[in-house]
């Protein structure tokens, strides 16, 4: 059997590992420009009702957080919302929130109605503040250091797999 | 009348739903800025639609980052500043036009390789056709057996 013959079948079995990785990819998921940067400066009022706003200077207080970007126009939001929730109650790490471009009595009832997970919340009425945070689309999920650095960042809905595969292991390297 | 006004609702439902892309928003009022900032826009990726353009998108990011690029152009800022302000956001995956640097060489250079290497085989096989095959010389073995043929024919 000649070599040559089997080189059509070898760039088939190339091509196909090709394909093949190729469908694994996501391209809706743009890695972030922002990992290992410390979080943009910003300066948000709290959401309808809540007390507590969010600031740059609160997430370098010293403490590991979880900062998710979420709005109540969102179904995808509404997906994940109930692990947020519970993520919070465990109290392994501070969930803070950043309300999307959201009617101020939209957000505050679907926090009413769905449960409140988050330690303070920011109200990001014209969406500038989630564009220097590279928010393209709700829900992200953001990891911060206790110094203020951006060290992971998530697209799209949580699922309990990402939790315990993505989240948990940093928050626990992390010592938090 | 009423056919008269529901033509009229139609239309504008029509006008309205066309949702001209950069049409309903408020524009810098120096047409040469203006310009500026919708040739910088037509160069940035819509990241929620991905191969379209920030001034081809309707998506509300798009619209938003579209007033960005405006109000940096009315700063004063220069083209790369603006886009520099986008990419350190997003990363070079905003910019249609992929910059040439180490992370991106296969992507600028992979096509024109492959191409390279499809000409070599196509005028490697292509000689080798011309050249038609030089017949070889007779061994003595063959020679000898030729021999013996032509003998046996003449003796018949």
């Amino acid at each position: 059997m000649r070599l040559r013959y089997l080189l059509p079948l070898g760039l088939f079995v190339v091509l196909g590992l090709f394909l093949l990785v190729g469908l694994q990819l996501k391209p809706r998921e743009i890695p972030s420009a922002l990992i290992d940067k410390p979080v943009p400066e910003f300066d948000l009022p709290p959401v309808q009702g809540r007390q507590r706003g969010l600031a740059a200077r609160d997430l370098r207080a010293g403490e590991v957080s979880l900062v998710n970007v979420f709005a109540s126009w969102c179904g995808p939001c509404r997906v994940e919302h109930p692990l947020l929730v519970e993520l919070a109650a465990k109290k392994v790490v501070p969930v803070h929130g950043i309300n999307y471009k959201d009617r101020p009595d939209a957000a505050a009832a679907w926090l009413d109605s769905l449960g409140d997970p988050y330690d303070r919340t920011g109200a990001d009425l014209s969406g500038r503040v989630s564009i220097d945070w590279g928010v393209y689309g709700v829900p992200e999920t953001f990891i911060v250091d206790r110094q203020g650095r951006i060290l992971l960042k998530h697209v799209g809905a949580l699922r309990p797999e990402d939790i315990e595969d993505k989240i948990m292991p940093l928050l626990r390297k992390l010592g938090s | 009348m009423i056919r008269a006004l529901a033509v009229l609702v139609l239309w504008a439902g029509l006008a309205l739903g066309q949702g001209l892309p950069g049409a309903p928003e408020r524009q810098l009022a120096d047409p040469a800025q203006e310009e500026r900032a919708r040739a910088i826009s037509r160069g940035l990726r819509c990241l929620v639609c991905q191969n379209q353009s920030i001034e081809d998108s309707n998506a509300d990011l798009a619209r938003d980052m579209r007033m960005i690029v405006r109000e940096r152009v009315a700063l004063g800022e220069k083209d790369d500043q603006v886009r520099g302000f986008l990419v350190a956001r997003y990363g070079d995956w905003v910019l249609l036009d992929p910059p040439f640097k180490l992370g991106t060489l296969v992507l600028w250079l992979g096509p024109g390789l492959i191409l390279i290497a499809a000409l070599a085989t196509v005028f490697a096989l292509a000689r080798r056709r011309a050249r038609p095959p030089q017949p070889q010389a007779l061994s003595a073995e063959e020679r000898r057996r030729l021999k013996a043929l032509i003998e046996e024919r003449d003796r018949a």
